[in-house]
């Protein structure tokens, strides 16, 4: 499947170059504008990443294997990030992530067949004075229970 | 106790709010003095690093050469990944214009011409609230070109900032002047030092977030009013992060030196339920936990951590009550140093996924009394034996906790050495027996 960037976003990836004296150096940037376009890091997506900053293929590969961020694979459209490293563990981090599985009826790692949600396990988010946590797509969900988790998802149409 | 940091001042985030409170009147007052008397100024104040080292700040910015051509760089690390650790998102939400004023100062100590803030990629909410100050910031012509006009003097620097993208080891300075690049975060070996072979090879200063932050006041109150707060030997107020089993867990701005139990107990409201409490790590998953037992009179500065064996680390009190399960807490964090180990050294990357698997071995309730000794040497064959501190990251918590709370780890596991093969030898060279005392038996 080919790949292009919109013209906008070529303007955003240039304005990017701009910060930084080598192109390589924006690739990181160059990535998460791709992947808000395309959804997730295609061969394509990285070949034409390549083209653009005039760096080798496999230095944006490198990249993008490297960080947890960047995803290789389709999400569904609402991806659901749920913490359970220790701050969040003690305050019922699991529970959220077993509720979360149960109620969207996926395993971490997995994409429900209408392509709307998906689970990841993720480590420490910052969160800890506001624990447990999930993050839905870029937006935190602080202070959770049960109850105000299952009302979230719900919410999400 | 006046904070410095996080004021009770409504809107500071805002830059009218903020000049109206005298912001960005450090800056001019830098300018009109020479960058060695800026250094000096931050030296005598005793600022110490906040992002885990406590290392003294002006000391660092003296590392940078002086004569040399090359162009030199900030960086600000608001990577931020430390389980238990908070802090800096407060500082982009509640007080940006300090670190940004803090950042030109310490260019102008540096003469770095370019300084990036380094954020981790899951604060997309602070990025853009970070990003919404820079741009006032530029907007009212205090950052970049403009800066001439409007303080005097000769000196300008841009200010970026770059967006991570989920790895807690680009919080380590080395690997996040790489993934700046455009690299992998993989930690550098050192010699050569940031500061003669930095950001594409060029003199490069890396600093906290909460470090910077702090500069502005330095400057505008004078060293001598700054190294008079807190424990003389590492002054200031530091912004504590408390988490796990207590009543109002946060952010806290209080004095270095505040008694750990007067942060639990006032500050954080104390523990649901009036439990005792079990175990304390004081500075962030990595640093070595304490006894619940032993809190009494410990105060939460670098020196003074240091004398009951552990350390300051970002400020992330992490609070377990009596009923913590400490066996399934230690192998949660040994599964985030697996994740999160970047390969490079093999006892790191190999290490790390050892203790994980045996901690979940003995979580499972298939431990054997062997396995902690087990535990304990897998920890001292990584620590000190890799290119950056995250092998020692990982094995701290193992071996003190095991060292620490030996009586609950011992009740986890069985006394019996279970052996599902035949030669009894070739198994136990597996466990931490020496092979010699064996042979013997």
């Amino acid at each position: 499947m080919e790949f292009k960037f919109t013209r906008e976003n070529l303007q955003k990836i240039e304005a990017l170059r701009k910060k930084y004296p080598t192109s390589k150096a924006a690739v990181m940037g160059t990535l998460y504008i791709a992947q808000e376009q395309n959804g997730y890091i295609t061969n394509e997506v990285m070949q034409e990443i390549a083209n653009i900053l005039e760096i080798d293929v496999v230095d944006v590969l490198t990249v993008v294997t490297f960080y947890t961020m960047y995803f290789t694979k389709p999400v569904g459209k609402y991806h659901v990030q749920v913490c359970t490293n220790v701050s969040c563990m003690l305050r019922g981090g699991y529970e959220i992530l077993d509720e979360t599985i149960k109620k969207l009826g996926i395993q971490i790692n997995e994409v429900t067949a209408d392509n709307k949600f998906s689970i990841e396990e993720v480590e420490c988010m910052g969160s800890c004075g506001t624990a447990p946590m999930i993050a839905i797509n870029e937006d935190f969900h602080e202070n959770l229970t049960k109850e105000k988790l299952v009302e979230i998802l719900d919410s999400l149409k | 106790m006046e904070k410095i940091l996080l004021p009770e001042i409504p809107n500071l985030h805002q830059i009218d709010v903020y000049m109206q409170n005298s912001g960005y009147e450090a800056v001019k007052k830098a300018f009109a003095k020479t960058p060695d008397e800026i250094i000096d100024e931050v030296k005598k104040s005793g600022l110490r690093g906040r992002g885990g080292a406590a290392f003294s700040a002006g000391l660092k910015w003296s590392f940078m050469p002086k004569t040399t051509d090359k162009p030199k760089y900030l960086c600000i690390n608001g990577d931020e990944s430390e389980p238990g650790s908070f802090k800096d998102r407060q500082v982009f939400e509640f007080n940006p214009h300090a670190l940004i004023e803090g950042i030109l100062i310490a260019c102008y100590a540096i003469q770095a011409k370019v300084a990036y803030i380094y954020i981790r990629g899951e604060y997309h909410k602070w990025i853009k609230l970070m990003q919404k100050a820079l741009d006032d910031a530029y907007e009212k012509g205090f950052v970049g070109e403009k800066m001439k006009e409007n303080f005097g003097g000769n000196f300008s620097c841009e200010i970026y900032i770059h967006k991570g993208a989920g790895a807690y080891i680009c919080g380590e300075e080395s690997a996040l002047m790489n993934s700046i690049e455009g690299k992998r975060g993989y930690p550098r070996v050192k010699p050569p030092f940031p500061a003669q072979f930095g950001l594409w090879g060029n003199p490069t200063t890396i600093n906290n977030v909460e470090t910077i932050a702090n500069v502005p006041y330095i400057i505008k109150n004078g060293w001598e009013w700054f190294s008079k707060i807190g424990e003389p030997k590492h002054p200031g107020t530091l912004l504590f992060g408390i988490s796990g089993h207590v009543n109002k867990p946060g952010v806290y701005e209080a004095p270095s030196g505040t008694l750990l139990t007067d942060l639990i107990y006032n500050y954080a409201g104390g523990v649901p339920g009036n439990k005792k409490i079990k175990c304390v790590i004081p500075g962030g998953s990595s640093m070595p936990p304490l006894r619940g037992d032993s809190l009494e009179g410990v105060k939460m500065d670098a020196e003074s951590l240091k004398a009951v064996g552990s350390a300051i680390g970002t400020g992330g009190v992490m609070v377990m009550d009596e009923d913590t399960d400490l066996i399934r807490v230690l192998a949660r964090i040994a599964k985030f140093y697996h994740h999160e180990s970047c390969g490079q050294c093999t006892p790191c990357r190999e290490g790390t996924g050892w203790l994980e698997k045996v901690l979940n071995r003995i979580a499972r309730g298939n431990g054997t009394s062997t396995d902690l000794d087990l535990l304990i040497t897998i920890a001292n064959n990584i620590e000190g034996n890799t290119i950056c501190a995250l092998g020692d990251a990982a094995a701290w918590p193992v071996k003190f906790m095991i060292e620490r709370f030996r009586d609950e780890f011992e009740k986890a596991v069985k006394d019996e050495v279970v052996i599902p093969v035949k030669n009894k030898v070739h198994a136990l060279r597996h466990t931490a027996i020496p092979l010699g005392e064996l042979k013997k038996q």
